[in-house]
């Protein structure tokens, strides 16, 4: 019997052991996307390092996950829900109930580490009930997210409804504690722990058996349920995670502005779900990768950066400039699915 | 009566008469004559319903073909920009001419860019949500850049009227919104639209192979739904007296999206029913009115409503009432509303 | 499995159908659609329970409640569309849910190593860490075997695997067949390819109407035979129609063509044909199922664009790039796919009827509602719809009714040419007699109609010319003279050859 040799046409060769060193690099087609975007990224750098002076320090790019710290960890949350096929759009609302929460309990007295685990508790717990409401009552998660942000932004209105200050002093310790990177180089906490998240994240995704289990109900929901795997806790789950990033984006803003807002964050669950599919990740589900939301994450950043270098643009061509790359990320992203699919 | 109790607005609708019998209560005016024009919270209600009834008409629409459109509030700011610009820069601001001709403008802005929406969808072949997600960022920047970061302010007689104005009793805004009710009730029940709507948003594939051009059908639905997210905008405008490009039509998709499912469309498209939504929009306005005429402390507002959306949403779920109520009720068909 | 029962509101789907399988070996199941095979798979899978009789497992009894318990006994199943994960690797696909871990970190070298061996088992060398959406078709039914032989290795159901593989990739899946033969794997395999069934299988069950007509040995049944067996003999209830005989062609020689194909062909769908159909006559369409029909079909409606070839309608050149155009033309074509390229469900029946006409007029002259009610009352009072409530939603009507709908709804945009796709699958035998009195009485008042139908019979009373297709290929054109008979044509179609 012949032994069937087969190529994925698009695939790379297998590997031949004759000569493994020589093997042309070409991209598998799933990392097309992100590999656009990367390059993007650095074509937009080096023209912000040629063109405005001081771009070029180190501290710009720390800077970027200082100041999209709280983005960053929604979207890696938003990133685990996309990845299945849904979508969540309560966490913006979620961030100011946390940071409304947060204030208000700190104020009053409460310890700090307590509100810490209460308010990640309470977002996870919005989370799990808007996943269980769209598994069991099979409510379109557009509808079921939609209805969690009223509710959470009503809590968070409920609470108070003006800007509430922070006086407790852990919370303003870790606000003000500076970490040195290298000489001259420093950050905030709270950019440790957003690229925390983003490295936790990717290693869930990839060497967890939930990970798995998220891309295959992205995949193909029905053959994951035939496959025999967890589909409803999976889908869950997500929802319940996502629920906790926005929570911990929610405690990372109250760390940075020292503040509680019932208004925080307003828009903000858009803004990540642009920067996830800036970065590849498709909104059909199954296809996408925690680093390529973190490079959404920057560009959108990166971009925000240039228009204050540049000081005579505004936030009104900021939004286009967004918009108009989302649309040329979408159109090459069709262009690279229909390929895949020929 | 079980009919009745098993119609999906049935619901809504008593919601609705609630909330209008304690309004009823607590506004010392509910319906009065002033200077030969209604007043009350019951016309406040109908007018400040107007732009939300508009939008959510419009998106019933794309809704019925299985699309959604998140644009509308920028086309909204896009709208409203374009006219008080145009508007500040007459000579005459009183011009009736010209402001009615600004006004159609703006509203073939708005087409433009529903047709933007459609071609992403129906040629490029785009998700909806993500197609509109384009124009939404993007949208809210080319607003402002039509006003320059600025509120333009403006002082026309004849487009303030189109906010807060009467013609024969009634407020201006809200006899628009009642024309475009008609306008689309007319379109989809008295010509073919309503049925080759329903059919692409039933099955495209069936509809195809019976001949029903879905791509053009999907364009337009985009282009009325921008047409009257742009005239939503104008009312919504000529009401502050100004252009506001960021919270003008700030986050009313949402309200729109849930005006429409609420009024018993499904989100997957197929029948959709006009009468329907607009007793979702005028829903969530007296929602709004009530919670503040009957004392709820304006914090506890949108908690309130949301308490009520989530009743809603999961009273509308087939599984949740087959959990609930023990047997399953089929769902009634939405039915045509205009009996031909 | 003895005995097996499974009814469905109205239809007896099985009916004490004795099935057995063994060890190593590969056995087809056999019979037209309708015939109970994939009732059959689904009951042997758990998806749906049964109504009579036992399932025995190795000699134990077992009570199979659902595809995953299934896969727990050792029975698994691989469809037609492949049910993984595309977007994941091969690997993955392989070992998802059961992947091999240290400390919860799933370890993808062990994986990948062991997804290379289990595939080199069947001789296969893939790339197992490319994603599966990569790979063939043919080669993703292969993985989904491989994954059905790790989780549960005794028994493999096939459940028409081969339909949308080409002849070198169906070598390929035999080979695995075999090999998983010898390792003694109890396959139960199905496909509509004849030549496929004797190349591969050891031994065979026809079904027929729910009903078992026999076990044999592959070698010994001839394939005239088999086919015979599948198609069965007319129903007694048809006989009233009118003889064949009267229905041969008076006036053919006058009649001018509707419509004359030239070459027509699409790659992987259809070789290319000719064919010309005229005024008042019934072309019969007869081969198995996957033979080609339907595709021959949709080219002439522009539901699929033709690659090559040139079509003709009323003399003149055309290009059908979309059902619009070829609606225009006075064509119309009923889908065999009832359900979801047929029948808008959640419309009302009147709204189905007039939905093709009101296509074609366009949404801006809409038919007035008087006259809506005048149509749809008269073709339900000509077809008998039941039940006779237009405004009821379609999807509560039974099959035969909704069929009934949708021969409505093209008729009332009085087309030349009538192309109607499998009317009468899955209807009772009165609606069935009802239908095909119908296309008579059309072609009678001289409209073309283009007949697909699996059932010889059928096929061979209502046609003045057979057009008979084997392996996606146009092989034989037959005047339905009186000399022309069921055998006749089984013969053509189990031999390929135009004797």
């Amino acid at each position: 019997m012949t032994t069937i040799d087969v190529t994925p046409e698009t695939g790379k060769k297998p590997e031949s052991p004759a000569n493994p060193r020589r093997r042309v690099y070409r991209p598998n087609t799933k990392y097309i996307p992100i590999l656009a975007t990367l390059a993007l990224l650095v074509i937009m750098y080096t023209s912000g390092v040629v063109n405005y002076e001081n771009f070029g320090q180190p501290s710009v790019l720390v800077n970027l996950f200082r100041d999209n710290a709280v983005l960053l960890v929604v979207a890696v949350g938003m990133t685990f829900v996309i990845l299945t096929g849904g979508i969540d759009l309560s966490v913006g609302a979620v961030i100011s109930m946390t940071t409304t929460l947060t204030a208000t309990l700190l104020q009053g007295g409460w310890p700090p580490l307590v509100v810490l685990v209460l308010v990640l508790l309470l977002g996870s717990l919005l989370g799990a009930g808007q996943g269980a409401v769209i598994h069991y009552f099979k409510v379109e998660p557009f509808i079921a997210t939609l209805a969690g942000l009223f509710l959470a932004r009503g809590i968070a209105l409920f609470i108070n409804q003006s800007s509430i200050p922070i006086r407790d002093e852990t919370w303003k310790a870790i606000s003000e504690y500076r970490i040195e990177i290298a000489d001259g180089v420093v950050t905030k906490p709270i950019a440790i722990v957003a690229l925390a998240a983003v490295l936790i994240a990717a290693a869930v995704l990839a060497w967890t058996r939930f990970g798995r289990n998220v891309y295959a109900i992205g995949g193909n929901a029905d053959s994951a349920l035939l496959m025999g795997l967890p589909v409803g806790r999976t889908r869950i789950a997500v929802y319940t995670l996502s629920g906790f990033c926005a929570a911990l984006g929610g405690v990372l803003f109250s760390i940075n502005s020292t503040s509680g807002w019932a208004l925080q964050g307003n828009g903000l669950e858009l803004d990540a779900i642009a920067a996830c599919v800036i970065g590849g990740v498709l909104l059909t589900g199954g296809s996408g990768y925690v680093f390529g939301t973190l490079l959404g994450v920057m560009v959108t950043g990166l971009i925000q950066t240039i228009i204050i270098f540049q000081g005579d643009l505004n936030s009104a061509w900021t939004r286009i400039i967004v918009g108009v790359l989302l649309f040329a990320f979408i159109v090459m992203q069709r262009l690279v699915t229909r390929k895949v699919k020929q | 009566m079980t009919a009745i109790l098993k119609n999906r607005l049935f619901w809504p609708a008593a919601i609705l008469v609630v909330l209008l019998v304690v309004n009823m209560f607590t506004s010392n005016q509910f319906v009065t004559v002033r200077d030969g024009h209604l007043f009350g919270t019951f016309i406040d209600i109908l007018r400040g319903s107007a732009p939300l009834v508009l939008v959510a008409l419009g998106m019933t629409l794309v809704i019925a073909t299985g699309g959604i459109d998140l644009s509308v509030g920028s086309v909204m700011a896009i709208s409203g920009a374009v006219a008080c610009l145009l508007i500040s820069d007459l000579g005459n601001q009183n011009s009736v001419g010209s402001v009615l001709l600004i006004i159609g403008i703006a509203i073939l802005v708005s087409l433009v860019l529903g047709l933007w929406n459609g071609a992403l969808v129906a040629v490029i072949g785009i998700q909806p949500i993500i197609a509109t997600l384009i124009l939404m960022v993007a949208g809210r920047g080319i607003a402002q850049l039509i006003t320059d970061g600025q509120i333009i302010n403006v002082q026309s007689g004849p487009y303030a009227t189109i906010a807060s104005g009467f013609f024969l009793a009634l407020p201006v805004a809200f006899l628009i919104a009642a024309a475009a009710v008609a306008l689309i009730t007319l379109l989809t029940r008295r010509t073919a639209l309503g049925l080759l709507l329903e059919s692409v948003g039933g099955s495209p594939t069936a509809s195809r192979l019976a001949g029903i051009g879905a791509r053009r059908i999907t364009i337009m639905v985009y282009v009325v739904s921008g047409g009257f997210a742009g005239l939503a905008g104008l009312i919504y405008s000529a009401n502050i007296k100004s252009a506001d490009s960021i919270s003008a039509g700030n986050l009313i998709e949402l309200d729109a999206i849930l005006a429409v499912v609420i009024g018993g469309t499904a989100l997957i498209g197929g029948r959709f029913s006009i009468a329907g939504t607009v007793l979702g929009a005028i829903l969530i306005q007296t929602l709004g009115v009530t919670v503040v005429a009957v004392g709820v402390p304006a914090k506890a507002t949108l908690l309130f409503k949301a308490i009520v959306v989530v009743a809603l949403c999961l009273s509308q779920s087939p599984t949740f009432r087959q959990k609930v109520f023990g047997r399953f009720k089929p769902r009634p068909a939405v039915r045509a509303e205009v009996p031909a | 499995m003895t005995g097996i029962r499974k009814v469905f509101p109205g239809v007896v789907a099985l009916d004490g159908v004795d099935f057995r399988l063994f060890p190593g070996e590969i056995h087809a199941l056999m019979g037209e659609n309708g015939a109970g095979k994939s009732t059959l798979i689904k009951v042997l899978t758990g998806v749906y329970e049964i109504d009579g009789g036992d399932i025995k497992l190795a000699g134990e009894p077992v009570r199979i409640s659902g595809p995953l318990q299934a896969q727990q006994v050792g029975v698994s199943t691989v469809y037609q569309e492949v049910n993984l994960c595309t977007n994941l690797s091969v690997a993955e696909n392989i070992f998802i849910g059961r992947e091999p871990r240290r400390f919860g970190r799933i370890q993808w070298g062990v994986m990948r190593r062991r997804a290379a061996e289990l595939l080199g088992r069947l001789d296969l060398n893939l790339d197992v860490s490319a994603p599966l959406s990569t790979y063939s078709l043919a080669i993703q039914q292969m993985v989904a075997i491989a994954r059905a032989v790790d989780v549960s290795a005794r028994v493999l159901i096939l459940d028409e695997p081969t339909s949308s593989l080409d002849s070198s990739e169906v070598e390929q899946l035999f080979a695995v067949m075999r090999r998983l033969k010898a390792d003694g794997v109890a396959i139960l395999f199905v496909s509509h390819f004849l030549d496929q069934i004797y190349e591969v299988s050891d031994r065979l069950t026809v079904l027929r109407n729910g009903q078992l007509i026999g076990e044999y040995r592959t070698a010994e049944l001839p394939q005239v035979q088999l086919v015979e067996k599948m198609i069965g003999k007319e129903l007694a209830a048809l006989e009233d129609l009118e003889d064949k005989a009267q229905r041969t062609r008076e006036k053919a020689a006058e009649a001018k063509p509707v419509i004359e194909a030239r070459g027509l062909g699409r790659t992987g769908a259809i070789a290319p044909y000719d064919l010309t159909i005229h005024e008042g006559e019934v072309v019969g369409l007869a081969g198995l199922l996957g033979s080609g029909r339907t595709e021959l079909a949709r080219l002439l409606f522009g539901a699929d664009k033709a690659d090559e070839g040139e079509l003709r309608v009323a003399g003149k050149p055309v290009n059908l790039r979309s059902p619009q155009l070829a609606m225009k033309r006075g064509i119309a074509f009923s889908s065999e796919n009832r359900r979801t390229e047929g029948i808008i469900g959640d419309l009302s029946v009147r709204e189905n009827i007039i939905l093709a006409l009101q296509a074609s007029r366009g949404w801006t002259r809409p038919i007035p509602r008087k006259r809506q009610d005048e149509i749809v009352e008269k073709y339900i009072k000509a077809l008998q719809i039941r039940p006779a409530d237009p405004e009821r939603p379609v999807r509560n009507l039974s099959g035969g009714n909704q069929q009934k709908v949708l021969l409505a709804r093209w008729l009332i945009t009085e087309p030349k040419l009538l192309i109607i796709d499998e009317p009468t699958r899955g209807i009772d035998v009165g609606a069935k007699a009802e239908i095909q009195k119908l296309v008579a009485e059309l072609s009678d008042g001289g409209m073309a109609v283009l007949f697909v139908s699996a059932e010889l019979e059928e096929v061979l009373r209502l046609s003045h010319k057979i057009e008979v297709l084997r392996d996606r290929r146009l092989v034989e054109e037959l005047e339905n003279t009186s000399d022309v008979d069921a055998d006749r044509i089984m013969r053509t179609i189990a031999s390929g050859a135009t004797s």
